[in-house]
């Protein structure tokens, strides 16, 4: 049943499964944001929209912590992804 | 983790430096080394930085100090056993003035004479190098294809890992309160978790080395940066694989191997700042640049924007050296925008310093005291 978990995609913009985020957070990566810049997890275009809750829980889990204790992790502009072309033309009105 | 209360060195910053100096120690041999990290390794100005490495440089020292990067980075999986992300897909250099290109054929002779094999190229030979660009409007590129980026997460984390296999204490959400001294030598650290007594101590402190000097009695002319990047969702390889850097346009644009493309600039001004905040007007204006120079972008999608502090002295160029008038108490700061690219040598050439061995490559231009001496060293290749 473990093992079958484990192959299960959490974060689904980059690929990353149970098992490679439980790896790390036995390694001490304990901390979403540790586990992001290691794993890319939460860096697609969904911003950890996906992913964040289910890897907090598994942190909290994994280290014995009520999961209010574990850190959610920074949170990025721009909220939603925008076009550059968009960003470009600014502010003229068009 | 089991609070250790002495330590043959303390290291303050898990940065690339820091995590490249402890492994470095640990590795010609020092036990009990010990890095004290206020928030997460690489949460500071390694992780927000643009992941650049390039041995384009205009003066000898950088020059060297360049190459060895490149050549350290092209076997630093092997000797570290972690992936780093390395992509050696070259930097082109642009250029809009004549002075400019003038300026990069000057150091380009320099580089060739230390065996950095760059090279003018043509902008239809730019082209071919960077498929997505358009620059009509420059008037020459210097190419050197073993320059390129790295993943400075996992370049950091990769030096964790193998420093942690040699012995190496990492202490995490740690803070470094004060740097003791007696009688004009070090002897240890106080932290938000308990003290450590040493009889060397290290500032790698990135963006907070001025504050972390002071600690030890020590005043650096440094100050900090705010610098901000933004990077895009992924898209097909092969719009940007080079780093694309230019002074007078102001700007660096690469593209990730996983497709993301990643772009800043400096700030206008050049403001002093702690702050790590996000602007609507860099988010404008770097937008309008990524669409002029690269313009099948227009569609591509921004994902996010962050910030990091340079870490600046006077004269652009890193402080590497032992304290003056404290011994024991070694600085490895104010790198200004290039700690990363230098992280793997810096750090071997400090632990050959502090093991009282002689760096390889000297480096004793890069003492603190060049600012009152005003013996500065003038880089033309910075930003």
């Amino acid at each position: 049943m473990a093992d079958k978990q484990n192959d299960i995609v959490i974060c689904r913009c980059e690929e990353v499964t149970l098992g490679e985020i439980r790896e790390w957070i036995a390694k001490g990566y304990d901390t979403f944001d540790e586990l992001k810049r290691v794993l890319r997890v939460g860096m697609g275009p969904c911003q950890g929209r996906g992913c964040r809750d289910i890897i907090l829980k598994e942190i909290a889990r994994m280290t014995k912590k009520p999961v209010t204790e574990i850190p959610p992790g920074t949170f990025r502009p721009p909220a939603k992804p925008i076009k550059l072309g968009v960003l470009a033309r600014g502010g003229d009105g068009k | 983790m089991t609070w250790k209360n002495t330590a043959n060195a303390v290291i303050i910053g898990g940065g690339v430096q820091g995590c490249s100096i402890a492994y470095n120690l640990a590795k010609m041999g020092m036990k009990d080394v010990v890095v004290i990290e206020k928030d997460t390794i690489s949460s500071g100005s390694t992780g927000r930085c643009g992941a650049g490495i390039r041995a384009q440089w205009g003066t000898e020292m950088n020059c060297r100090f360049g190459l060895a990067c490149v050549e350290k980075f092209e076997n630093l999986q092997e000797e570290l056993g972690m992936d780093c992300g390395l992509n050696q897909s070259g930097y082109l250099m642009v250029a809009y003035k004549d002075s400019e290109f003038d300026q990069l054929k000057k150091s380009m002779t320099l580089q060739n004479s230390l065996g950095i094999n760059t090279r003018v190229v043509s902008y239809d030979e730019a082209r071919e190098i960077c498929p997505g660009l358009s620059a009509e409007d420059a008037v020459g590129f210097t190419f050197h294809d073993r320059d390129g980026h790295a993943d400075p997460f996992l370049t950091t984390f990769a030096y964790q890992e193998a420093a942690k296999k040699l012995g190496v204490t990492f202490h995490k959400f740690t803070e470094v309160t004060d740097v003791k001294t007696v009688s004009g030598k070090v002897v240890g650290v106080s932290t938000s978790k308990g003290d450590i007594d040493a009889p060397v101590v290290v500032n790698a402190a990135g963006g907070y080395s001025q504050i972390v000097a002071k600690m030890g009695e020590v005043d650096i002319p440094n100050f900090s940066e705010l610098h901000q990047i933004i990077i895009t969702e992924p898209v097909e390889a092969g719009v940007c694989p080079p780093m694309l850097m230019s002074f007078t346009g102001n700007y660096y644009i690469q593209q990730r191997p996983h497709g993301s493309i990643i772009g800043g600039c400096s700030p206008d001004g050049h403001p002093e700042d702690y702050d790590l905040g996000n602007s609507w007007d860099f988010l404008e204006k770097m937008s309008k640049t990524f669409v002029k120079l690269l313009p099948r972008t227009k569609g591509v999608r921004v994902v996010r924007q962050w910030s990091g502090l340079y870490n600046m002295t006077p004269d652009r160029q890193p402080i590497l050296c032992e304290a003056e008038n404290v011994s024991g108490f070694y600085l490895s700061v104010g790198y200004s925008g290039h700690g990363f690219m230098f992280g793997p040598i810096t750090g071997e050439l400090l632990a050959q310093k502090i093991m009282g061995q002689e760096p390889w490559i000297p480096i004793d231009k890069l003492h603190y005291k060049r600012f009152e001496t005003g013996d500065l060293i003038v880089e033309p290749a910075v930003v």
